[in-house]
Parts: structure tokens; sequence; C-alpha cells
């Protein structure tokens, strides 16, 4: 304002100014400390204090770990080597890795095989995970349940055969019946489905998995982290088409198809897990025909499954709610037909929003598994609680045993929910 | 609402008026709830037609047009489009929406498809079209619009007038014989605004049987072959826009030409 004779408000740019890279940054470790932790008095402190209690956490655990024994045949041979210095006792891990892993009845010399199903998951999980994969590899996604359930539970190759024969013939039925009729294809496809396993169940022999390829594993001969494994992939697979399902059924105008859907989700989800797995072992055969035996594994997957599907459900359900009518009206304006617009436009978006809830639930899903120790299935914790802490030789084993179960479900989890952070950034496409 | 000018010369060999009817609506009413929105509507619409629907806001213009793609149903009377009678039966109702395209004041793409697959979705799913051709047609009418080098982009990577162009190319592809525009403007700059208003001049041009819900009263006078004023859920008045605008007749219409052009 110092020179009064040019006009303060008239004012042309005379050009337009080049973009120029930002202030160099003085970046160093220096500025990085001083920044982000000895900004201020507080802060300083609070650093020290937080090194402080790093220190005397590792001062206390470190010694514990290092001096760990690998090799001992009991818990006082153990101490006996460790000769009263601290010191943990993993000789139990290495001792009963076999049952830690697969539990204490499934047949020594069939590992390999529920080691080569776990190979072919990956493989198998890999192009649902990462959709840039070639979508041609689905096709062997879609095998592997009836090659993995072949490869665990052994038997004859009928079974998984017949169930494959039953799911290819209900998919023809609902390509053909589906295209006019969403019902008539869905409801067509599962009464094709129940006939060929009846009929293929009728045909196949009593006695064929005698003499079998691979020697059949009855059910409650499975166990161990491989267990809690099978539960969760089964599960979390099972329960998110069906959490879709019931979300969009809880939203259809169709009052019969909604109030079934509000009052299973509402039910499942007023009913603690503990309860429905007690439901499975011991309830349930009196829904089936009197003669079934149906398998206690299924009765439990049966219940986690639909258990997982009521919050998967709501957790969809939120995020349908949050996308804008003005989705549902422009794919309803070019004449897309309600599967289409669901398939194509509304869940695509529901489910990215969905994202992180519905991994919350996997994650929950996963860690619930080691529930079906209260009904005497042995899984991971079922084992370390029953047969390894029960044994003489181990008995007292606590740390260690807990800290690997521990260990286990962190890495499975933390890898979980890296993915899904993964998946969230991949899907952004509102910027770049 | 100020009166943007076009700046430019129209081309109007092809703007013409056929006989063959597009639309006719019959002694239609539509409440919600007990509110009674849209009052004994009777309109006839023909093949050609570029028809402007103007009128303060909660007059029911929005929902009027919403009703002739069964966005709305509407419980009296009958809404004839092309042909087909807007009824309950699903089938009808696809059948018009194929053949009705629409474009929305928040443009409704979708966000996780790129331009050419918002392009291509309808006319592959509905239509039936090889994708190949689906999308040639795409950037035939993306380069219409003036934007073919953004087709591989996301939505969210667009301006909003850019948004609006997709969304309208969207509609084209589905080679639709009658448009309708929801206020498809009222959400831009008015930068913006000119680029998508030009873009709907072309469309005229071309002979498009179109309804716009706007308050661009430059491209009624310009454009448009008649303008319909509604106010309280019913057509208070409708002419050719030189006497609509020069001579309107009711008080109603007299006041809000004032409030609109009047500054």
């Amino acid at each position: 304002m110092a020179d009064q004779t040019t006009n303060p408000i008239a004012f042309v740019a005379d050009g337009t100014i080049p973009p120029s890279p930002p202030p160099a940054n003085q970046t160093g470790i220096v500025k990085w400390l001083r920044e982000n932790l000895f900004s201020g008095a507080t802060n300083t402190i609070l650093t020290v204090l937080s090194l402080l209690l790093i220190y005397v956490l590792l001062k206390n655990t470190l010694p514990w770990i290092m001096n760990g024994v690998w090799n001992a045949n009991s818990l006082a041979e153990c101490r006996e080597i460790l000769a009263g210095k601290t010191g943990a006792c993993f000789a139990v891990l290495t001792e009963r890795w076999p049952q830690l892993i697969y539990g204490f009845k499934y047949p020594t010399d069939a590992y390999w095989r529920p080691n080569l199903a776990f190979v072919l998951m990956l493989a198998a999980v890999a192009p649902v995970l990462f959709f840039d994969l070639p979508r041609k590899l689905l096709i062997f996604t879609a095998l592997y349940p009836f090659i993995a359930f072949w490869l665990i539970w052994g038997g004859t190759i009928l079974v998984p055969f017949v169930a494959l024969l039953g799911c290819v013939a209900a998919g023809a039925v609902f390509q053909k019946l589906g295209k006019n009729s969403f019902a008539a294809g869905f409801f067509g496809a599962i009464i094709v489905a129940l006939v060929v396993w009846k009929l293929g169940g009728a045909l196949i022999p009593e006695d064929a998995s005698e003499g079998a390829w691979l020697s059949a594993v009855p059910s409650r001969d499975l166990g161990g982290f491989m267990l809690n494994m099978m539960l969760g992939l089964a599960c979390v697979s099972l329960s998110v088409p069906l959490g879709i399902a019931l979300a969009l059924g809880r939203q259809s105008n169709m009052p019969l198809i909604k109030w079934v859907c509000v009052i299973f989700i509402e039910f499942i989800r007023g009913v603690p897990l503990i309860t429905l797995l007690f439901v499975a072992s011991v309830m349930l055969s009196y829904f089936f025909p009197p003669d079934s035996t149906v398998d206690l594994f299924l009765r439990v997957v049966i219940m986690i499954t639909m258990f997982s599907a009521a919050y998967i459900a709501e957790v969809i359900r939120g995020g349908l709610a949050a996308l804008p009518r003005g989705q549902y009206e422009a794919a309803d304006s070019l004449g897309l037909d309600y599967p289409q617009a669901m398939r194509l436009i509304i869940l695509p978006q529901a489910l990215k929003i969905s994202i992180p809830g519905i991994v919350n639930v996997a994650v929950g899903l996963f860690k619930d598994t080691t529930l079906v120790s209260v009904i005497s299935m042995f899984d991971l914790v079922g084992m370390i609680r029953g047969p390894i802490l029960a044994s003489t030789e181990w008995n007292g084993v606590y740390w260690e045993l807990l800290g690997f179960a521990a260990l286990l479900f962190f890495v499975v989890c933390y890898g979980i929910s890296q993915y899904s952070q993964w998946l969230e950034r991949r899907l952004a496409t509102d910027h770049h | 609402m100020s009166e943007l000018a076009i700046d430019r010369e129209i081309d109007r060999t092809k703007m013409q008026v056929s006989d063959e009817v597009a639309i006719e609506i019959n002694n239609m009413n539509k409440w919600y709830g007990s509110f009674h929105v849209l009052r004994d509507i009777n309109l006839t619409v023909n093949q050609g037609e570029r028809i402007v629907i103007a009128g303060p806001s909660g007059s029911g213009k929005s929902t009027l047009i919403r009703c002739l793609n069964a966005l709305e149903e509407h419980q009296q009377g009958t809404i004839v489009v092309d042909g087909t009678e807007l009824s309950n039966d699903l089938k009808n109702i696809d059948k018009i929406r194929s053949e009705v395209g629409m474009v929305f004041q928040h443009f409704n793409l979708f966000p996780h498809l790129t331009i050419l697959e918002n392009c291509t979705l309808a006319p592959i799913w509905v239509r039936k079209t090889p994708k190949k051709e689906a999308e040639e047609r795409a950037m035939h009418f993306l380069e219409k619009v003036k934007i073919p080098d953004q087709a591989l982009k996301y939505p969210g990577q667009l301006s909003g007038g850019q948004q609006q162009r997709v969304a309208i190319a969207r509609s084209l592809c589905m080679m639709p014989r009658i448009m309708l525009f929801d206020e498809p403007t009222s959400a831009l700059d008015p930068e913006m605004i000119k680029e998508v208003l030009d873009t709907m001049i072309e469309l005229a041009e071309e002979g498009m049987t179109m309804l716009c819900v706007t308050h661009e009263m430059g491209f009624a006078r310009q454009v448009a072959n008649r303008v319909i004023f509604m106010d309280a859920g019913q057509i208070v008045e409708q002419n050719e826009p030189e006497e609509f605008f020069n001579n309107p007749q009711s008080e109603r219409t007299k006041l809000f030409l004032s409030q609109i052009l009047g500054h």
C-alpha cells in the first residue's frame, strides 16, 4: 500500500505461472526423529517411557525364547537340560508337531494328503483373490472342493464324483431355465441336484470305499490346525454367497422372502455360536431323516456358515444402503433386469464398500472355529487342551503351546487383513 | 437460472415433427401417499418433437418424465410409449426402458466401470450385442460427445460436464427412439452447462425425440418446438416457444417467467 498512485483493486495476471517442484525437503533421520518422537516435552517423556517398556519386555522374554529347548521327550527332560535357567520348552512343538497340525487320529502314512490339499488350496484360492489372473483358472477353483474332499477323506472317488455331477447338472439346468425366469432356474437346479445325488448315492455300492486307493478317513479322525483351516475355508466360502442372498432377500419387495430372511438373520444373531454348535452336535440329527447319518463335520459347517452368513448379510445390507438411489435408477433406466442390475451394478459396489466388514466377520469366524473343541472335536486348541496338556509328559507347558496356537492364528488373520487392505486400494476408482 | 446464450446457428433441416405418435398420456394421476403430485395429465408427443418442461421446484415435472419409463409408478390413467402401454408387466417395462434413454441430474454413471464399460454394459447385456460391435458403437458416440480419449478412465476422474456427456452417450448406445432429460445441467458449473447443451442441441439437430426438464430458457427458446409449463402437479400452459415467452397467457406463467428471466 506504499504507492497510492496505482489502483489497488485492478489486477491482471501477466501470464500463467509455470508449475515448480515443492521446496527441497530436508529429509534425514534426525529430522524424522525430532518431528515424530521428540517434538515436545510430553512426547519426549512418552518416547522414553515406551522405550523403557519395550526394553523390560524384551529383557524378560528374549532369554526365555533364546534358551528354548527344542529337543526333549518330556517337560521333566526339558527342565533337566535347562538346569534352572529361564527357557522355553519348545520341544513339545517338535515332538507333538503332527498332532498339533493333523490331530491324533489321522493316519500317519496319509499326512501327504492334507499337505497336498493345502498346496492345491493356494492354487484354487489365488484366482478368486487376485482377479488379474486368467479367468480360466477358476475352473480349477470350482473343482477344488471335490479334489480336496477326496484327498482328505479318501475312500471311493465315486462320492466326490457324484457330488460334482450333481453340481454340473444343476448348473446346466440353471443356465437353461434361468434365462427366462430366475426362480424357475434356481429351484429347477436344486431339484435336479438332489435327484442326481440321490440316484448316484444309491448306485455307489456300500463297500466301495474298501480297498480304495486312498484309505477312507472318518470325520472324527480329523483334527489339529488342519481342522481349523478346513472349517474356516469351507465356512467363509459358503457364508459369503449365503450372506449376499440373505441381504438381497431382506431388501426384497416380496413380503414372504423378506420375512424369512429377517427372521433367519435376527434369530441367528440373537443366539451364541456355542449354542448353535451344541445343536449341531446333539440336536440337529432330529431334523434329518432318522436313518441318515449326517456327518458331524458337515453339521458344524452348516451351523458356523449360518452364523457368519447372518452377520455378513447385515454388513452387506449396510453396503447396499450406502449406494445412492441413482445407481438403481440408472440400471433400471437402461433396461437391465433385477439379476443383471444386482450382479453388474449394485453388488460390485456394495461389496466393495462392505470389504472391511466382511473381512472382520471372516477373521472372527476363523478364530471361532476353535469353539468346536467344546463339542469334542480336536482342533488345534482342542488338541492342546486335551491330549497334549493332559499327557504325563507335557502337563504344564502352557505358554509354549498356546503361544504357538496364537502365532498360527495371527499369521492367517493378519494375512487376511493385509489382503483386504490391498483389495481396497486395488478397487479404488475415484482418483488416479 | 440466467439465460445462457446459444452462440451458433442451429441446423434445422432434420428437426421435423412427424405424424407418428411417440408418447401418449391420458388422464394420468399420481399420488405420493395422500399427496396428489400429478393431476390429470394429458399429453401427446409426436416422433421428432423437442419438448421443454419448465416450472417451479415441486411442480411435478421430474415426476412426470420419470413416469414415462416407470421409474415412478402412476396410479390412474394410461401411458403409451412407442406403442407399448406401461403396465405392471415387467416385460413391458423392460422393453420400454430399453427404447427410452434417460439422463439424470446427477449423471448416475457407474463408478466402478470405465467410461467405455459404462457405455457397452447395457447393449451387451440387454440387447445382446457382440462385445466388439458394442465397443465400436460406444466409441462412435463418445466421439460424438467429444470425449473418445477418456474412454478408459473412470467416471470419478472426469469433470461434471464430461460425466454428463458420457451419460448421454451411454443412453445413446442403446439406440433409443426417445430421450428423457431430467434437469441435465442443474448440477453443473456454468462453463460445463454449455458443453452439455451443445451435445443436446446436436442430438436435436439429428431429429431425436426429446423431453427435457430444464431451467435453460435459452435452450427452450431456440431448440424446443413446444414448451410446457407445470405448476402444482398440472400442466398450466403449453405453447410454441416464441408465443410462450413473448405472450404467456396464465398469471402463474407470467410470474414464473418474470422471476427467472427478470434479471
